[in-house]
């Protein structure tokens, strides 16, 4: 704050404050006499006079009172411009200072917990009560609660996994996030509504709930040209780019045919926000051992 | 002075009024219209995007800033729980500020990034689809209705005229920008930007 305003500031509020001072003083000055008299202020109206009593005694002081502590108040904090008050406080210090003593107090189980390797921490039984609990803060919103997921958020519970279930795995999905996308028809961009239907068959049929043989027949010549890229030759999908086995009858996405085949000719786009920018490295550490005993 | 004299002038007692109640304005409020950290954007800030805009105006259209607030105050409670506090840099380029004052739903000034576009989505669809003891409303007409793009143009120039740095090129293709797309496009485009300038944690 410059000079100019700083001074502005002091000058109002202090002038204020004084301002309240004077009035309550010159406004009692024609009473001498703190007794209650019959005396009024002279004007009568519709015969309806005013009694000229000064204020109470309890009253006039807690006036001088509220002075007294607004001065006291703007010693000790900032109020008066660029005076940082005799306390030297700011919202930025109380916070730092709350923080410093959470550090103090939590610290150090972080740390020892952040250098734990995630196998043995998904073993120990505080370590997964904080994750349970960062996990209810940062990604039950999605994954639910009970980290079962729902249609477009995957379960973390049935150890089937798009991008890898192994800690490093994990830890990287919490860090870095993950984009996952599956172009609509697959790199087939010119598939038929008929060869849709065929490849959505074929995939029913690694489930067996295929409800064409024929149609999955001719589905796997579609599969091979417009699916295998990202899901294998068996299917199996490929966990480094997320594209999902989609033999083992788990589904992101609904299991039916109506929703496959939404699938197929929309394609699925689909994003796992990064938390490492959010969450210390602590705390991540922390949450892949709560999800890794999720199914180990 | 005597009070009578105060109190048989109405204009004189009028004039005493607005200077006491002018009082905590020209000390608290006046200095702030000159003060370099309210009035300078945080490095990185830009304007909304055409249309980002008009999903705040859609956000303002439908009352989100009633139940949610956009400023996160310096106390760890909430920086554990949404990031680094808000600092006045943050919000040069908002006028009206929607920074709210009722805290029904949880804060959204760094709600940007942190669920997906999908999520965000289906949660405006339904909360409770997604988040079984949500009271939020559904906005699920968000999903039927185009942004009126008549109004784009028009609405950046006048963020223009208030002093929010938005470029000639802008205005002229800010129609185009917003022209076919829902308003939930919108809405979410403006939801995902919350707060991302300040990116590190607390």
């Amino acid at each position: 704050m410059s000079t100019f305003w700083s001074i502005w500031v002091s000058v109002i509020t202090l002038g204020t404050i004084f301002g309240c001072w004077w009035l309550l003083l010159a406004t009692r000055k024609g009473q001498t006499s703190d007794a209650e008299t019959e005396r009024t202020t002279g004007h009568s109206f519709d015969g309806i006079e005013e009694y000229d009593n000064p204020l109470p005694k309890w009253w006039f002081y807690l006036f001088v009172a509220t002075c007294v502590f607004s001065l006291g108040y703007l010693a000790l904090y900032p109020g008066l411009g660029n005076y940082n008050g005799l306390l030297n406080w700011t919202s930025t210090n109380q916070w730092e200072a709350e923080v410093a003593a959470a550090d103090e107090k939590y610290g150090e189980i972080y740390a020892q917990y952040g250098q734990t390797p995630v196998p043995e921490l998904a073993k120990t039984d505080d370590a997964l009560k904080i994750g349970q609990r960062l996990f209810a803060n940062n990604c039950a919103v999605c994954h639910g609660s009970a980290a079962r997921g729902q249609v477009g958020f995957p379960n973390l519970t049935d150890n089937d996994w798009l991008y890898g279930g192994t800690p490093d795995a994990i830890l990287a999905t919490l860090h870095n996030g993950r984009m996952g996308n599956m172009p609509a028809k697959g790199v087939m961009p010119n598939m038929t509504s008929e060869q849709v239907d065929q490849v959505v068959n074929y995939v029913l049929s690694f489930s067996g709930r295929e409800k064409d043989a024929a149609a999955a027949e001719a589905g796997k010549a579609v599969f091979a040209q417009g699916c295998v890229a990202c899901h294998g030759p068996e299917a199996k999908g490929n966990q480094a780019i997320g594209a999902p086995n989609l033999t083992d009858n788990v589904w992101l996405y609904g299991s039916t045919y109506k929703w496959i085949r939404e699938t197929v000719v929309n394609g699925r786009q689909n994003q796992m926000p990064a938390q490492g920018g959010r969450l210390s490295e602590d705390q991540i550490q922390i949450l892949a051992a709560y999800v890794y005993s999720l199914s180990n | 002075m005597k009070h009578d004299i105060v109190e048989k002038n109405i204009g004189l007692m009028i004039v005493f009024i607005m200077l006491t109640i002018s009082g905590g304005f020209l000390a608290e409020v006046l200095p702030l219209f000159f003060l370099k950290e309210v009035n300078e954007p945080i490095e990185g800030l830009e304007p909304l995007s055409a249309l980002e805009l008009e999903g705040r105006d859609i956000y303002i259209r439908e009352g989100c800033h009633v139940c949610h607030t956009q400023q996160i105050r310096p106390f760890r409670a909430e920086t554990e729980r949404y990031g680094h506090y808000s600092v006045a840099g943050e919000f040069v380029y908002d006028r009206p500020f929607l920074w709210g004052s009722k805290r029904t739903g949880p804060d959204l000034a760094r709600v940007g990034g942190r669920y997906s576009d999908a999520w965000q989505r289906q949660h405006l669809y339904n909360p409770r689809s997604v988040v079984p003891e949500s009271n939020m409303p559904a906005f699920p007409w968000l999903f039927e209705d185009y942004v009126n793009h008549q109004g784009t143009a028009a609405k950046l120039s006048a963020m223009k005229t208030l002093g929010v740095p938005y470029t000639e090129d802008q205005i002229a293709s800010a129609a185009d920008d917003v022209d076919g797309k829902f308003e939930i496009e919108a809405l979410v485009a403006y939801l995902q930007q919350l707060g991302t300038v300040i990116s590190d944690r607390r």
